[in-house]
């Protein structure tokens, strides 16, 4: 049997998709005149789970450490610490091998030139991947012809072109299609419409959404843009400086933001109503050096709220919603701890 | 004409020797204090009509017809002297990269210092101090530090910040601003327009803003001009405009515009792609992907209309009754 069709669900629906546990990934610097031997602590212990069936989006500031989580869960760079579990095994075991795991998770990126090869047609670009991984080329041709239907391609005209011959969003479309030539169950995709023109923008969520639908997808989108975030997550990650600020179902955390950064991030939303213009930026300065990140909460150089409690001790994710909407809202903030000796929080009920 | 006309335009075209037709007619005035957005997809024309507004395009490559003034001085024919003396101390340009325009091997204090003294006739004392009011009105922390430091030192944020020094330097009485904001967090995107939109006002400036979004228009325009295949087919105030858009094409672009409240339903889209700029159609450039065209939209090209004083349209759909407003008020 060859690996080419979509491998089936082993640890059932109650089963996270991927588990993610104390990740971390500092880059080196290079020693320079001063011999520095630091690092840039790009992610600096990240827990994460992602749902069968779910679009869980990570926001954040640039820099913050977004696509190093993609990169780290996409085997493309290795990690400083922690682990990786998909559908129950461990990535790298004897029971997922890092190879059969590759197979499962595609990734769309930004930039959806430099993702093709300029001299592959269309067609071959798509038919590649599952060639290599045995698939004839009869099958893996019509293979490729089906999916560019159903990326809204007619394979009559676009399966010949070269990339250059394509618009910004058609490339974008070919990138998707081919990420799904291999049948993978997690698709991550890193700012895969922050280039797109707005109606072209329009067109390929319209489609990521029907995509996810008819293939059994689970997403991990990442996005700066929270309207995007807002339409297309289920559940949303905030990082802050390479760590999780706050995670919850999205409606919960955009209704009910506990993190000072979250509340922050969402009243930077554009308002789309000059007669609401805002007068005063909600949030001020720029992330700290993410070499040498503040100790305490890393928030806590911009925070309007911060007291001494915040520079003393780094706060954990902890659960902040009461009601079953918010079920799994987490934010790490010493102001939501009861006893924490922050004078917002509530007082330890006994 | 009135004094306070920073920007003149009609039928402004912009060819390319290439045979692409990036500007094709395009008419506007602005006035002091007044901010218009250009808002476009890609393509459509906004960098090389901000561009021309300078008479940046490549001089030999760039066939430019129409008539364009600016402060009352003619750009199309003006001499390259005479257009040197228009930019810095009448017009100029920020980006969406700030190091296209910042130098990377000198300091910003350096370059903020000569531009000024490139201009203006005074001390390098002078120019110095200068350079670090600027710093202080764009908002840089630690101004005083900052003069001395060279680009790649400073954050983007704070980058974006010292472009927009630069090109106050020698105080204009036209910002252009190209997508200055599009690279940038939500979080930082919202500093920066706030910034310009206080300094514009301080300083009483007019600005041209161009961008692709329409929330960033919200924020600081007085009003939009809706850029499609070269020509503006609508204009009008902000908040008319993104309340209730005329043109079937600014109706589109309003609705596949991701917003609060689009969740679960499906975007709007428009189908179809923008036309070849070497090969345009006759009439409305829109109307092959224009769900309500008929045969006189590819007859002739719409003439702007005006269904109520202050807006228009090139859309053959439009009313075109200045009185019906007010007709409507007073039933
Ligand atoms: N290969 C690398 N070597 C050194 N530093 C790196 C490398 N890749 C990323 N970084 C640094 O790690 C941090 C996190 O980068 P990352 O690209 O993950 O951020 P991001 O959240 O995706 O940002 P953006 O929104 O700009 O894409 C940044 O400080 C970045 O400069
Ligand atoms: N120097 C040039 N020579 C030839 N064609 C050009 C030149 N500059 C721009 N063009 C063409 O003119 C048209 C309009 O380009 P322009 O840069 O104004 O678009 P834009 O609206 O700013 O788009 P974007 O949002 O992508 O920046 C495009 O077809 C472009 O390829
Ligand atoms: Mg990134
Ligand atoms: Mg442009």
């Amino acid at each position: 049997m060859l690996h080419i069709d979509q491998p089936e669900d082993r640890g059932g629906p109650a089963q996270p998709l991927v588990i993610a546990r104390g990740l971390a990934k500092y880059f080196p610097l290079k020693r320079g005149l001063f011999g520095s031997g630091g690092a840039v602590k790009a992610v600096d212990g990240l827990d994460l789970e992602i749902k069968k069936g779910e679009t869980l989006a990570i926001v954040g500031e640039s820099g913050c450490g977004k696509s190093t989580v993609s990169r780290l869960l996409m085997g493309l760079i290795p990690p400083t610490a922690g682990e990786v579990l998909f559908d129950g095994e461990l990535v790298g075991s004897a029971a997922l091998p890092a190879k059969e795991y590759l197979r499962q998770v595609q990734m769309v990126f930004q930039d959806s030139y430099a993702s093709l090869n300029p001299r592959l047609s269309i067609e071959e670009s798509i038919a590649f991947p599952p060639m290599v991984h045995g698939l004839g080329r009869t099958e893996a041709v019509e293979r490729a012809h089906d999916l560019l239907d159903a990326v809204g391609l007619a394979p009559g005209l676009f399966a010949g072109r070269y990339p250059h011959e394509l618009s910004g969003g058609q490339r974008q479309r070919i990138n998707i299609a081919r990420a799904l030539a291999l049948r993978p169950r997690l698709i991550i995709l890193d700012e895969p419409v922050s280039a797109l023109d707005k109606s072209v923008e329009a067109q390929v969520l319209n489609l990521l959404m029907d995509l996810k639908e008819q293939f059994g997808l689970t997403y991990l989108f990442i996005s700066h843009d929270l309207n995007v975030v807002h339409h297309v997550a289920d559940r949303v990650l905030v990082m802050y400086l390479g760590r999780a600020a706050e995670i919850g179902p999205v409606e919960s955390i955009f209704a009910a933001p506990g993190h000072p950064y979250t509340r922050g991030l969402l009243a930077s939303r554009l308002s789309m109503d000059p007669t609401k213009r805002r007068k005063t930026p909600p949030l001020t300065g720029d992330p700290p050096n993410p070499v040498n990140p503040p100790p305490g909460c890393r928030f806590n150089t911009r925070c309007p709220i911060a007291e001494p409690v915040c520079s003393n001790s780094q706060p954990n994710l902890a659960a902040i919603g009461h009601t079953i909407h918010a079920l799994g809202h987490e934010a790490a903030c010493w102001a939501l701890v009861p006893g924490s000796g922050h004078s917002l929080a509530t007082r330890k009920v006994a | 004409m009135r004094d306070d006309l920073l920007v003149l335009a009609r039928d402004l075209r912009v060819k390319f020797t290439t045979g692409v037709n990036a500007v094709n007619g395009v008419d506007f005035d602005l006035r002091q204090r007044e901010v218009l957005c250009i808002l476009g997809e890609s393509g459509s024309g906004k960098s090389v009509t901000l561009r021309a507004l300078m008479r940046l395009n490549p001089p030999t490559k760039t066939i430019m017809s129409g008539t364009l003034e600016l402060g009352g001085r003619d750009v199309v024919q003006a001499s390259e002297n005479e257009m040197s003396d228009l930019r810095g101390p009448f017009v100029s340009m920020i980006f969406q990269e700030p190091m296209t325009a910042l130098d990377p091997v000198f300091t910003i204090g350096r370059q903020i210092t000569e531009t000024i003294l490139r201009h203006e006739n005074i001390s390098r004392r002078k120019a110095r101090r200068r350079a670090l009011e600027l710093l202080e009105l764009v908002q840089i922390p630690s101004a005083k530090r900052r003069l001395d430091a060279y680009p790649h030192e400073l954050s983007g944020g704070l980058r974006q910040r010292a472009m927009i020094a630069i090109a106050l330097s020698c105080r204009p009485k036209l910002l252009l601003a190209d997508e200055p904001t599009t690279a940038l967090d939500a979080s930082v995107q919202i500093q920066i327009l706030l910034l310009l939109r206080e300094i514009q006002q301080e300083l009483g400036m007019g600005m041209i803003f161009v961008t692709h979004d329409l929330g960033v228009a919200g924020e600081v325009a007085d009003r939009i001009a809706v850029m499609y295949a070269g020509r503006f087919i609508e204009e009008g105030p902000v908040a008319d405009l993104m309340r209730q858009p005329l043109h079937p094409y600014a109706k589109g672009l309003l609705g596949a515009t991701v917003h609060e409240g689009s969740r679960g339903k499906r975007l709007t889209t428009i189908p179809g792609a923008p036309p070849d700029l070497r090969d345009l159609p006759g009439g409305c450039a829109f109307a092959p992907r224009c769900t309500e065209a008929e045969g006189a939209c590819l007859a002739h090209l719409p003439e702007l209309r005006t269904p109520v004083p202050d807006r228009a349209a090139r859309c053959i759909h439009v009313d075109d009754r200045p009185a019906a407003f007010g007709e409507r008020l007073a039933s």
